[in-house]
């Protein structure tokens, strides 16, 4: 008990990311996976999650993330099997399975998105505090959303958020003492 | 000749003189020391209820001013019985998010809680030398005043 309460202070001395405390279950969910299967959080419980929130139509904050993400998948090397990705959408009006599953395999194949009905992804995006507003009402209308990234540990516990602006070696760092 | 004869008229003007160089240089040359390097800010216990009864609760500001290496770290905290959402996140009840700065630079995150929908962090660099002290700590003033 003394061992984890030490190990748990001395993470959140040194995560570069914004750390909750006490860290809550991440809320599960049941979405469309990108492979075309459900794509469930607890089926991932053994490794670090890195969830995501955004739409393959957005013109900045996620490619800049994604690309983020894949360096930081790639600094890992051999611990990155260890590691998953979840990119879910907050655009399932336009983002199909399939068009997530391209999408995302342009930074890194071992990335899982999903998507689901407009009232699914409302409610995930409810159980984790994130905001998604439509702007504009054309046919390439964008979607203002929140750009940071939740962390999960290993166990499934809601652990960090990342806001949007930090580097590739900031995950690696976290993940790495995530997994550790 | 003429500054003599005016302390000869006005004997405080040197006196002041003197005063505003010492204030200027503890400013510049006394370092920046907080107890914490936490900023915190807290919802306290009853506030959904003070909210759903019509009350006005501003806990958070829009803008947080925080400064690299001094106070660093944006601490928030939800007290109350209910989920919050609180600068940029879902708080549950009791618990703690605490957000770590070390690039000086202004920072935005949606915030609900905000008319405006946004909560600005600036984190200013380390008053490190002489004149960033100087320059900060009056800017601090200025925020105060503001």
């Amino acid at each position: 008990m003394l061992l984890c309460m030490t190990a748990r202070a001395a993470e959140s001395e040194t995560l570069k990311a914004g750390i909750f405390n006490p860290a809550r279950a991440a809320p599960d969910f049941s979405v469309q996976g990108s492979d075309g299967t459900p794509l469930t959080l607890s089926h991932y419980r053994g490794k670090v999650v890195v969830l995501a929130f955004g739409y393959t139509h957005c013109p900045n904050v996620c490619p800049v993330t994604l690309a983020i993400l894949a360096q930081a998948h790639r600094n890992l090397g051999a611990l990155g099997a260890q590691m998953q990705v979840i990119y879910l959408t907050v655009d399932p009006e336009r983002d199909s399975a399939e068009r997530l599953r391209q999408y995302l395999a342009a930074f890194d194949a071992t990335f899982v998105g999903g998507t689901g009905t407009a009232v699914q992804m409302a409610a995930v995006r409810k159980a984790y505090g994130v905001t998604a507003e439509k702007v504009g009402d054309a046919k390439d209308y964008a979607v203002a959303h929140s750009s940071f990234v939740y962390l999960i540990t290993r166990e499934g516990k809601l652990r960090a958020l990342m806001p949007f602006g930090h580097a590739a070696d900031d995950y690696t760092h976290d993940i790495s003492l995530l997994l550790n | 000749m003429g500054v003599v004869r005016l302390s000869h008229k006005h004997p405080w003007i040197p006196i002041l003189a003197a005063a505003a160089l010492s204030t200027v240089a503890w400013a510049a040359f006394t370092p920046v020391i907080f107890a914490s390097r936490e900023e915190t800010f807290e919802i306290p216990k009853g506030t959904w209820a003070r909210r759903m009864a019509g009350n006005k609760v501003e806990i958070l500001p829009s803008h947080v001013y925080l400064t690299v290496g001094i106070r660093d770290v944006l601490l928030l905290k939800n007290q109350d019985d209910v989920p919050q959402i609180f600068g940029p996140t879902l708080m549950m009840p009791g618990q703690s998010f605490r957000l770590p700065f070390e690039v000086a630079s202004s920072y935005q995150f949606a915030c609900t809680a905000h008319a405006s929908g946004q909560m600005t962090v600036v984190v200013d660099p380390q008053p490190d030398t002489p004149w960033r002290r100087l320059v900060w700590r009056s800017r601090r003033i200025f925020r105060i005043v503001a």
